[in-house]
């Protein structure tokens, strides 16, 4: 492989892991941007979506077995996301800190219940034979050097779940309410919104993507009980680095944090690369400790 | 102090005193450990209960202090010139230079307070002074965890790697895994948390303890009065450091090794559950709840080890939205003296929002 394959592999190992992470991190950034919550078992939700389109995935129901796959761990994440919302979330409004530590314990019961139900050893989704190949990049000048479908498919996954939410957010009733809200959540309040409605919408809908995040990943690595948690600290970086609730912050970050990562893993191993990757996020701080895009505001704080 | 309250702390000292004549070996030996984890959980109740810095990284500063200390015992092990198993394995023929210190035991007894003080102090300051707050530096407490726990792993070279330090020789001359050596662990762990109680609780009534508390409460009340809240902010999570380091230290004396999976992501946050039980405002209760905790662990895990996740997760859940003044709330009936912490957003409201 020369040296230009290799860093195009790189290239598109970074921006592969950059959607994984984007599907991982909307969902947190969006409930993070109006609710002002972190859901520590986001990751665990993309468990939980891993595990589902496992199950799905061994219906007797030919080639429509994927799309089924993918569209049951989104619809039963989605269900499990808005019973959190109603029993535990919503009673903690205003304590982000408390809904970390409620939601902390949630993912150990989770944890722990998918480690009881299906064993600690990992469980997969064979890809179909479609999906598990690459396309070769030797009609460019870059033999030796192939794109894998499946991470393809991720990358094409994550830019249709993005451009659903951008179009949802702009233009859809639910979009404005949820605009509203965040802008000025009393004022919204006093002209009818029914703002904890609106709440547990963007909540289900932030849960629905990750359990799609968790049904892409099965595709292309075993689901184990803990495989949330080896997402889940990046996909918080992301929010950090992509700032409060925005959109375009956090796909800028998932990018960032995604290519970042791979290009430093050239030239260190994976895990002084994450040593690395935090020291360069402690020091993004230091020049935008409110992230990459904020919102214009008068008031003294947020969050 | 109220004179109810001296009694109750003078019977408490009196019962943890006599332990090594009314306690079996074993139950000493768990007691002595979860001792020196309530040191830790004393820092966390000033860090998080006074200050609302919620730390999601104590375990990397537990860990340093563990291996402060590990360090020396492994190299007390061995005879002089040697080197220890695993950097013989890596092909080392000398000791890398930042172990050469911890040859001595003094060295290696303050590195146990100074390195994680260090580092918190350093960490501290690039997150405050850029008025890092809240969730923000929650997440990056937690990153800190993370990067701490797989750069141990991957420096197998250095640290032992996954399975970290252990077979420990003496510390000044005595081997610590002895009945000798265990009660006599157990006397400087207690004194030491009697220390470190009564620093804290003398921090609690000082001006230093109460600003921690208003800067809580209204941060920029605070600032309006002229104070900077920064260099507060990194004493108390300096300190709170410098506690759980001691704790390390003294927890990694008793029970002869220390490895990765006891300083990473999942057991920092398992420390806030000591100190989320017992209330998390009160020093007694951290003490409390760290012994309730981890003697519950130790019962329940030995029943059935698999309960025990299911177990913690239903306490974190319970005690945020039920409970969040801990066990103290179902046997105090008095109307608390302070005001309660839901007033708090209504006062941040006030100040600028």
């Amino acid at each position: 492989m020369t040296e230009l394959g290799l860093l195009v592999t790189q290239l598109f190992n970074g921006i592969s892991l950059g959607s994984i992470l984007l599907l991982a991190a909307l969902g947190l950034a969006l409930s993070f941007g109006l609710m002002n919550v972190i859901n520590m078992a986001h990751g665990e939700l993309l468990m939980m979506g891993g595990y589902v389109a496992y199950l799905a995935y061994r219906l007797p129901i030919g080639p429509w077995r994927l799309p089924a796959a993918m569209l049951a761990a989104t619809a039963g994440t989605a269900a499990f996301g808005a019973l959190l919302e109603m029993t535990i979330i919503r009673r903690l409004y205003g304590r982000p800190l408390d809904t970390l530590l409620a939601t902390w314990g949630v993912s150990l019961v989770l944890q722990q219940g998918a480690r009881s139900l299906f064993g600690p050893v990992g469980v997969g989704v064979t890809a179909p034979a479609w999906l598990d190949r690459s396309i070769p990049l030797r009609g460019i000048g870059l033999p030796g050097v192939g794109l894998p479908v499946v991470r393809l498919l991720i990358i094409g996954l994550a830019a249709a779940v993005l451009a659903a939410l951008a179009l949802l957010l702009a233009r859809s009733r639910w979009g404005r309410l949820l605009r509203a809200v965040q802008d000025d959540r009393d004022m919204a309040e006093a002209l009818g919104v029914n703002s904890r409605r609106v709440d547990l919408v963007i909540f289900t809908i932030g849960t629905a993507v990750a359990g799609l995040a968790g049904a892409a990943l099965a595709l292309i690595a075993p689901v184990t009980p803990t495989v949330g948690q080896s997402y889940i600290v990046y996909a918080f970086l992301v929010v950090i680095v992509g700032g409060l609730g925005s959109l375009t912050g956090t796909v800028l970050a998932a990018l960032a944090v995604g290519l970042l990562s791979a290009s430093l893993q050239l030239f260190a191993t994976v895990s002084t690369a994450d040593v690395l990757l935090l020291l360069v996020v402690m020091a993004f701080i230091q020049v935008r400790p409110r992230g990459l895009i904020t919102r214009l505001s008068r008031a003294l704080e947020e969050a | 102090m109220r004179r109810a309250e001296l009694t109750a702390h003078a019977i408490a000292l009196g019962l943890l005193v006599l332990a090594p004549w009314w306690l079996s070996p074993y139950d000493l030996s768990l007691l002595g450990r979860f001792l020196a984890m309530s040191i830790l959980a004393l820092g966390l109740t000033i860090v998080w209960g006074w200050s609302g810095l919620l730390s999601l990284g104590q375990g990397v500063f537990f860990g340093l202090g563990a291996y402060a200390l590990a360090m020396n015992l492994k190299l007390a092990a061995l005879a002089p010139g040697d080197l220890p198993d695993f950097m013989v394995w890596s092909g080392f023929s000398r000791l890398p230079w930042w172990w050469v210190p911890f040859r001595h035991p003094l060295v290696a007894l303050a590195a146990v307070v100074l390195v994680p003080a260090a580092v918190a102090a350093a960490f501290g300051w690039l997150v405050f002074h850029r008025r890092v707050r809240g969730v923000y530096f929650a997440l990056l407490t937690q990153a800190l965890a993370l990067a701490f726990s797989t750069f141990l792993v991957s420096q197998q070279a250095y640290t032992g790697g996954f399975s970290g330090l252990t077979n420990f020789g003496p510390l000044f001359g005595v081997q610590l895994a002895d009945q000798k050596g265990q009660t006599a662990l157990y006397g400087v762990t207690l004194v030491l948390l009697t220390a470190s109680y009564a620093l804290a609780t003398w921090l609690s009534k000082s001006h230093f303890g109460r600003l921690l508390v208003a800067i809580r409460d209204g941060e920029n009340r605070v600032r309006f009065l002229g104070y900077n809240a920064a260099p507060y902010k990194v004493a108390a999570f300096t300190l709170a450091a410098a506690f759980a380091g001691l704790a390390g230290a003294l927890y990694v004396a008793q029970v002869g090794v220390i490895s990765p999976d006891m300083v990473g992501v999942v057991p920092s946050i398992e420390m806030l559950i000591w100190v989320a039980v017992g209330g998390r405002e009160s020093l007694a209760g951290a003490v409390l709840g760290c012994l309730l905790v981890n003697f519950g662990k130790d019962w329940v895990s030995s029943a059935m080890p698999s309960l025990w996740l299911f177990v913690m997760g239903g306490l974190f859940v319970l005690v945020v939205t039920v409970l969040p003044r801990g066990i103290g709330q179902l046997v105090s009936v008095r109307v608390p003296r302070r005001r309660p912490a839901e007033v708090a957003p209504a006062a941040q409201e006030l100040a600028g929002q």
